[in-house]
């Protein structure tokens, strides 16, 4: 396994709010998941999960609340937002059109 | 619903920002946790677990802070960090805080103060509808014959009366003319003598204004038939009436005969001026004869413009109808041949105008130099701080950012001194407007809306600039050089010094232009007070006499009777050295003028017309106020009523009207008079103004009935004053129904004609002392940096031997030399800027040599006296202690 890749830009908005769709998260399990769904192939470093987390919520796309994780300490869970949710169907979409885009280009030659 | 969100979040992170931070923190603290325990859970011993976390983690801090970027408010908070930042620095150094607030406020008080006055008088429109289209109206006579231009000329009834039917671009014209009235007594109140408005009914509709109470005037008031009718201001309806609301259709008695109170104007309301009490009907209030006259110049007239009519064509309009009048009656030379006009404003203000500019102008160049004096306080103190700027650069800190700090104290520095400047302001204004009770619109002048955002503008300038003028130098790229620089065995931040004294000389250029203003202005007033008016000021008294037409009826012996019985009686009172009656005595103004034609000179050619001053005296009067009689001799007993036949003239009359000739003895004929007068005598020059040349001027005798008003004058040898109540006794024993108004020494009256002068002359004298003080202090400052930073140096000299003079001397000039150029750049300046205040100088050059040199040698003394304390200080330094200070 190679180095992991650096993150397209606007990407990692995203990947977390695809990641929080199913269900409220906190941070350490968004990296964690995103890690793991893309099997290793991604990984979040904190130093942008964490202001991507916060500029999302300031964006009213994702919300926070405070509630007992499951090793029983409190920690921070977001979730989607019914703005965040048209906005994560817009990325999607963008995003599979975008990647469809680039695979003819790259499969061309 | 998203942006009810998005506000939420907004206010969330605003206000609660500390516990948000500690909540950021905790959610870190929780992925560090679950990191370590993932480590552990993988087999790693606890230390291990935790440095791998940590290592994955990266600096938590600065995690932290990237975080925060995210939020909102970012720049609020660091200005507000900032903000902090510059009231600890700035409490630090209370002194200097409290030296520079004291500045900016006197700087920024005094021109919030005088915008405030020149925004209340010049530059807010008049409370009147549609005030633009308002013209004041006037004559244009041009006398070729005993000469003159008067473009501003009063207008003759007969003229106005042709203007107002004939005129085709005026909406409506109104008459209006300042007069005084006699309030008799009523209801345990004495008689007094008021300022009257004498208007043609229309002019409350014509200038758009309504009665407060009660109604204006109706064209039917308006008529010598008409049962008297009389609007009263505000003022006096609420001091003399109390407020009354049962004032309406109450009768009261004015020169002894009934009006009927119809309405109370607003309480705003001032028009033709301040001192404006009430308003009477001027048809009925004049004769048919003086209403028809085409050349008894005695009104103003008021028009409002029809629409789309400009200025131009609705005076050319009203020269079209004069110059018919004044070619159909070419026998009398003083009908006008043309028409003029002004804005409303401006002849309103036209006087206070210049004098209020200049002001605003002196005030300007106060606050530059106060923000001058904190600019270099400033420069100064980043000068002391250069090694923290210094290091915090190395350090990182961003130039911008430390451009910011600096900003942000010295915008605290304005704005506390713009907020006690404002304080200042307002209690300046209120000086004002009790000083200058009398000076046109006073009654707008208000600190309001425009007011605040002025000053607003002014702190955030002055901030700006003393700011950024002291930063300029507070350069990055010289940072290595400030640091090695520290080291104090060399002479510190030349450069600063050299910054420094670059304000200082600015300072003192504009300061010498102030002075040299206000020497000019004390120059001028002090000629004007030096004049010879042409009569004795010493020990005189005068009052106003106003005999009530009703019951001394002109002409006729009534008044007569009155005058002689009281000039016999106030001349048996005890003290009285002399005592005499005339209309105007010289100081009182122009008052009146009459065209006549000598009997003895051949015609004057068709169209041409002489005319003088005339004045009324009875045969005392010129030598109780001590006027010369220069050939000839008073008029004689007997000269009463029709036996009145002579006339004395004045030697300016005598030199342009005679010249070469004895006019003792000649004739005059006055316009329109049936009889000749016998020149009797000629009397020495007065002036009717201080300010003015000595007019020709004719006198005829009081007893021949004509005049029913003027001054009593009274001469004694000591304490004039003390004559007033006997005086006044005299007059009330005579007839108990007759008010007596301005009882003043000749002193009073001719200090009180010159108020304006004064008081500009006060002012200007004022902000000049104020800035010679600053730049005074910030000369003083500068040279006691430059020897503190040249301790060492100087200590170093003493040792090697240099003479303590020789240190004295060396410190002295490095102090006056930004005083030299200071002074010689205010100096040019002051050259050009003299000009502006031309107008308000009375016999003195702008150019005035003596008063350059004298400010060139104060501002030179005080600059050296500035100068002195921190060079000699130098001078006495123990070298071996400067030394020691390494």
């Amino acid at each position: 396994m190679g180095k992991p890749s650096d993150l397209l830009q606007g990407t990692l908005d995203l990947l977390i709010l695809k990641t929080i769709s199913l269900e409220p998260m906190h941070g350490w399990a968004i990296a964690k998941r995103i890690q793991q769904v893309s099997r290793e192939v991604l990984q979040v470093q904190q130093g942008s999960l964490y202001p991507a987390l916060h500029r999302l919520e300031q964006q009213g796309w994702i919300k926070a609340r405070w509630a007992e994780s499951e090793t029983g300490r409190q920690a921070r869970f977001y979730s989607l937002t019914a703005a965040g949710r048209k906005q994560l169907e817009a990325e999607a979409a963008n995003w599979t059109r975008l990647s469809a885009a680039i695979n003819l280009v790259v499969s061309e030659a | 619903m998203r942006r009810l969100h998005q506000l939420g979040m907004k206010l969330r992170t605003l206000f609660m920002r500390r516990k948000a931070g500690a909540q950021l923190d905790a959610e870190l603290r929780f992925h560090l946790d679950r990191q370590i325990e993932e480590n552990r859970a993988a087999g790693m011993s606890a230390d291990q677990a935790r440095y791998a976390a940590l290592r994955a983690f990266g600096n938590p801090a600065l995690l932290r802070d990237q975080t925060r970027a995210a939020w909102s408010w970012n720049g609020l908070e660091s200005l507000l960090r900032d903000l902090r930042i510059g009231m600890r620095t700035l409490g630090r150094a209370p002194g200097f805080t409290f030296i520079a607030i004291g500045i900016m406020a006197l700087g920024i008080g005094s021109n919030v103060a005088l915008f405030t006055v020149v925004r209340g008088v010049l530059l807010k429109p008049l409370p009147f509808e549609n005030s633009d289209r308002l013209l004041m109206l006037y004559e244009h006579s041009t006398y070729s014959a005993g000469g003159g231009d008067f473009p501003y000329n009063l207008v003759a009834g007969g003229v106005f009366d042709a203007w107002n039917k004939e005129n085709t671009t005026f909406s409506s014209m109104a008459l209006v003319r300042n007069d005084q009235v006699d309030l008799s007594a009523s209801g345990g109140q004495l008689p007094e003598t008021l300022n009257s408005g004498t208007v043609s009914w229309n002019l409350f509709p014509t200038l758009g204004v309504q009665p407060a109470l009660g109604r204006g005037f109706a064209a039917a008031d308006d008529s010598l038939t008409a049962n008297g009718t009389v609007v009263l201001s505000w003022n006096l309806w609420k001091r003399r009436f109390g407020s009354d609301p049962a004032i309406l259709d109450r009768i009261i008695y004015l020169d002894a005969k009934p009006y009927t109170v119809i309405g109370v104007m607003p309480e705003w309301f001032e028009f033709p001026d301040s001192t404006t009490q009430l308003w009477l009907p001027v048809y009925h209030e004049m004769p048919t004869t003086i209403m028809s006259h085409l050349d008894f110049h005695n009104f103003r007239a008021v028009g409002r413009l029809k629409p789309r009519v400009t200025a131009e064509e609705a005076t050319a309009n009203l020269s079209i109808i004069s110059r018919r009048l004044h070619e159909s009656q070419l026998d009398d030379p003083f009908i006008a041949a043309a028409a003029n006009s002004r804005p409303l404003i401006e002849h309103i203000v036209g006087d206070v105008e210049r004098p209020l500019y200049v002001m605003l102008a002196a005030t300007a160049c106060l606050l530059l130099i106060a923000c001058l004096n904190v600019a270099n306080l400033l420069v100064a103190r980043a000068a002391a701080r250069r090694k923290e700027l210094a290091i915090r650069t190395a350090l990182g800190g961003g130039r911008l950012r430390l451009l910011r700090e600096h900003l942000m104290e010295s915008f605290l520095l304005s704005a506390a001194g713009g907020a006690a400047g404002l304080a200042l302001a307002w209690e300046a204004v209120h000086w004002f407007v009790a000083t200058r009770r009398n000076m046109a619109r006073v009654g707008s002048i208000h600190l309001d809306g425009v007011v605040a955002t002025f000053t607003l503008g002014v702190i955030v300038l002055c901030a700006l600039f003393s700011g950024l003028v002291s930063a300029l130098n507070a350069d990055g790229k010289r940072l290595l050089a400030s640091l090695h620089e520290s080291s104090k065995s060399h002479s510190a931040g030349s450069a600063r010094a050299r910054l420094r004294k670059t304000l200082l000389a600015a300072e003192v250029g504009l300061t010498v232009m102030l002075l040299i203003a206000a020497g000019l202005l004390l120059k001028s007033y002090q000629r004007l007070r030096d004049t010879d008016i042409g009569c004795t000021t010493k020990n005189i008294l005068t009052l106003h006499i106003d005999l009530p037409g009703a019951r001394y009826k002109t002409p006729g012996p009534a008044p007569v009777n009155f005058f002689a019985t009281l000039l016999e009686r106030v001349r048996a009172l005890p003290g009285v050295e002399a005592a005499g009656f005339v209309t105007a005595v010289p100081g009182q103004g122009y008052m009146g003028d009459m065209g006549f034609t000598i009997a003895e000179h051949p015609p004057l050619p068709r169209g041409k017309g002489t005319f003088a001053i005339n004045r009324s005296a009875d045969p005392g009067y010129f030598a109780a106020m001590g006027i010369p009689i220069l050939r000839g001799h008073t008029f004689d007993d007997g000269q009463t009523l029709d036996r009145a036949n002579e006339a004395i003239i004045s030697e300016s009359f005598a030199r342009k009207f005679f010249p070469g000739e004895d006019p003792v003895g000649k004739h005059l004929h006055v316009m329109g008079g049936k009889e000749l007068h016998l020149i009797v005598g000629v009397v020495g020059d007065t002036r009717y103004d201080l300010g003015e040349t000595p007019e020709p001027t004719q006198y005829y005798p009081l007893y021949a009935g004509d005049t029913n008003n003027g001054t009593l004058v009274i001469r004694s040898s000591h304490d004039v004053e003390q004559l007033a109540l006997p005086v006044q006794h005299v007059i009330q024993g005579m007839d108990h129904d007759l008010p007596v108004s301005d009882v003043l020494t000749m002193d009073q009256l001719l200090g009180k004609s010159t108020l304006d002068e004064s008081f500009n002359t006060t002012l200007l004298t004022g902000f000049a002392a104020l800035s010679l003080l600053l730049a005074a202090a910030g000369l003083f400052g500068v040279l006691s940096y430059i020897a503190a930073q040249r301790t060492s140096e100087i200590g170093i000299r003493i040792a090697l031997g240099a003479q303590r003079e020789q240190v004295l001397r060396l410190m002295l000039a490095d102090g006056l030399r930004p005083a030299l150029i200071g002074l010689a750049l205010g100096l040019a300046a002051s050259t050009v800027t003299v000009r502006l205040i031309h107008s308000m100088l009375y016999e003195t050059q702008p150019l005035d040599l003596a008063v350059f040199a004298a400010v060139a040698a104060t501002l030179l003394l005080v600059a050296a006296l500035a100068c002195m304390a921190p060079a000699w200080r130098a001078s006495r330094l123990d070298p071996m202690q400067a030394l020691r200070m390494e």
